[in-house]
């Protein structure tokens, strides 16, 4: 099955990444060509078999529930592109579009 | 080059630092003066420490004076640290203009633990950008370049720290393998290269790739300088949850050992033949023969699974690639493009991550988006899933049968800078000997087998052992060092140009 650059812009789309024209029409071939050598593994959609989301056996871990100190904020904000107010400064997160 | 210093093995220089015939500081500095000739040529590293290396250095030499004990046999040895581990203070950047300039506020584990056993960080070394790539190319800040032949790739994503120590920049580093990014530079540099079990070292601090595959491990010229290393980084730690909280298996004794008299040795059927290089299957076959003359006992072993390790690899991986880097949103740190008063958050996103990422991460992040998608799951994701429980299995059928299983690293030697660029599925090829292993969760190690007859270059030799026997990679290896005589491999690189002040040329 081909994806169309119509279908991998709209993926980048979701993956929130701009795309050029340029980039879009190097991308979309070479995204088939991937997923041709990547279909073999379809050959065990249908079978029984369970799962491996990771490869070692885990259980979830937990831990006591003890106060700690947190990281000062100067020194997770040093790296921030924007701040003020000792917080991140954000864009707009309303889209024109969302706007009634 | 201080041939004396540099040249030496990690061991070696801690002893003699130890022992007051050397001192951590000369030592320090002769590296650095390595790095500012060679680094032209070679461009290893993405940023070099020296003040605050030569501090700690200096912080050595005074216990040593002081004749107080020192916290490990590598106190005072310089090591080189994969820009993919956070370490206060420096720049850590995955190679991604997405992280230009970004300092950590803390340190990952794996380097807290090299500075608490002693330890000197020279600086960190070039990747793929995001540790995503075989060849060290998608780095944004520009390739490394082998030490064997400067036209060619040292294979990646830890092109940078193999290439280091090829061309005697560090005496040890630290790399990180999801797919073989420890291991295939290290046979493409002739060099040595461990991906401990998965869990064996911990996450904590370390850039998250694909986070069920992901581990760091050591990178060093001899078997017994990796396993030292790995001796410190190695062990449970409650700030990674996938941390295994077992005993770390004896790596320093399995190497010292180095007998494999009465091991039982399987060679994997599906990783050899067609489309291997005449000089890799030539070296893979003699290793076999000197281990068996050594008293193992070789047998072969099929993994029927393996053929389907790359189509496997190559969509579990790119899924949890698009997942982890999601957080790379302009927002608390990193690139922010386009933030003009006008454009909203997510509009900023975009422009953010459509300027901040290479070609090869788009790439991987749109596979990656697709393959979970609603729709394409079951048939790419779902599937991989399944065929990864059927690798897995192989394993534990083979290790039914043999102690270890071996294979060649990689179907060639090191390929020409760009050869493979425009190509991602011929890049992808070249990793398929060192996926299983990632996929299992087991150890593994590649170990220098000599040179390839027909181009010169150098050929690893892999050694894949269960979950937490990490021992018998060491054991092995070390055999294999011994029996081929390549601790010194590196003693063959060719002169490399050098430049600066800190040293006349050879």
């Amino acid at each position: 099955m081909a994806l169309t650059p119509q279908d991998v812009s709209r993926l980048a789309e979701l993956a929130r990444i701009e795309l050029t024209p340029a980039e879009l029409a190097e991308i979309a071939p070479q995204l088939d060509v991937i997923l041709e050598a990547v279909a073999s593994v379809g050959q065990v959609a249908d079978q029984d078999i369970p799962p491996s989301s990771h490869a070692v056996p885990l259980t979830n871990v937990m831990r006591d529930d003890e106060r700690r100190d947190s990281w000062p904020a100067e020194a997770m904000l040093r790296g921030a592109p924007a701040q003020g107010q000792q917080r991140f400064r954000v864009p707009r997160i309303i889209d024109d579009s969302d706007a009634g | 080059m201080n041939r004396d210093i540099c040249t030496a093995t990690a061991l070696e220089l801690g002893r003699r630092i130890r022992t007051g015939e050397l001192t951590s500081v000369e030592t320090t500095r002769a590296f650095l003066d390595r790095i500012e000739a060679v680094e032209p040529a070679v461009h290893a590293f993405l940023s070099v420490d020296g003040e605050r290396a030569l501090a700690q250095a200096a912080a050595i030499d005074a216990l040593v004076a002081a004749g107080d004990p020192l916290p490990s046999p590598l106190a005072g040895v310089p090591v080189a640290v994969k820009d993919l581990l956070c370490y206060e203070g420096l720049p850590t950047t995955a190679a991604s203009r997405m992280l230009e300039g970004w300092v950590p506020p803390y340190n990952s584990t794996v380097v807290q633990r090299l500075l608490d056993a002693g330890l000197v960080i020279l600086g960190k070394t070039n990747l793929d950008e995001f540790a995503t790539g075989s060849s060290t190319e998608s780095s944004a800040f520009g390739p490394t370049h082998n030490p064997w032949d400067l036209d060619r790739v040292p294979g990646g994503s830890g092109g940078g720290s193999a290439a280091a120590l090829a061309a005697f920049e560090t005496p040890l580093a630290i790399g990180t393998d999801t797919g073989g990014s420890i291991r295939q530079p290290a046979s493409m540099t002739g060099t040595v290269g461990v991906k401990p079990t998965y869990g064996a070292v911990s996450r904590f601090g370390i850039i998250a790739m694909a986070s069920s595959l992901d581990q760091a491990g050591p990178c060093a010229r001899t078997v017994a300088d990796a396993a030292a290393l790995h001796a410190v980084i190695a062990g449970h730690d409650p700030a990674d949850s996938t941390s295994l909280d077992e005993p770390v298996p004896d790596v320093v004794a399995a190497a010292d050992s180095a007998d494999v008299a009465g091991m039982r040795i399987g060679v994997v059927a599906q990783l050899g033949g067609e489309g291997y290089a005449a000089g890799v299957e030539q070296r893979f076959g003699e290793s076999v023969e000197l281990l068996r003359a050594a008293g193992a006992e070789i047998v072969e072993v099929s993994c029927p699974h393996f053929t389907q390790a790359l189509a496997t690899y190559y969509l579990i991986m790119p899924s949890e690639l698009s997942s982890n880097l999601a957080r790379y949103d302009a927002m608390r740190y990193g690139l922010r493009v386009g933030d003009d008063g006008t454009n909203s958050a997510e509009a900023v996103m975009r422009l953010s991550r459509g300027a901040g990422f290479g070609a090869e991460l788009k790439r991987r992040i749109i596979l990656g988006t697709y393959a979970l998608s609603a729709g394409y799951y079951d048939a790419y994701y779902g599937s991989a899933q399944k065929m990864r429980t059927l690798i897995a299995r192989d394993f534990a059928a083979a290790f039914e049968q043999v102690d270890v299983l071996v294979s060649p690293v990689a179907p060639t030697t090191a390929f020409k800078l760009g050869e493979r660029v425009g190509d991602p599925l011929a890049m992808y090829a070249g990793d398929l000997c060192t996926l299983p292993a990632n996929l299992a969760g087991v150890a593994a190690g590649s170990f220098p087998a000599g040179l390839a007859p027909e181009d010169g270059l150098p050929v690893g030799f892999q050694v894949m052992a269960p979950v937490l026997g990490d021992d018998r990679v060491y054991r092995v290896g070390a055999a294999l060092e011994g029996l081929a005589g390549t601790a010194d491999l590196c003693g063959q690189v060719p002169d490399l140009p050098v430049e600066g002040s800190g040293e006349a040329a050879k």
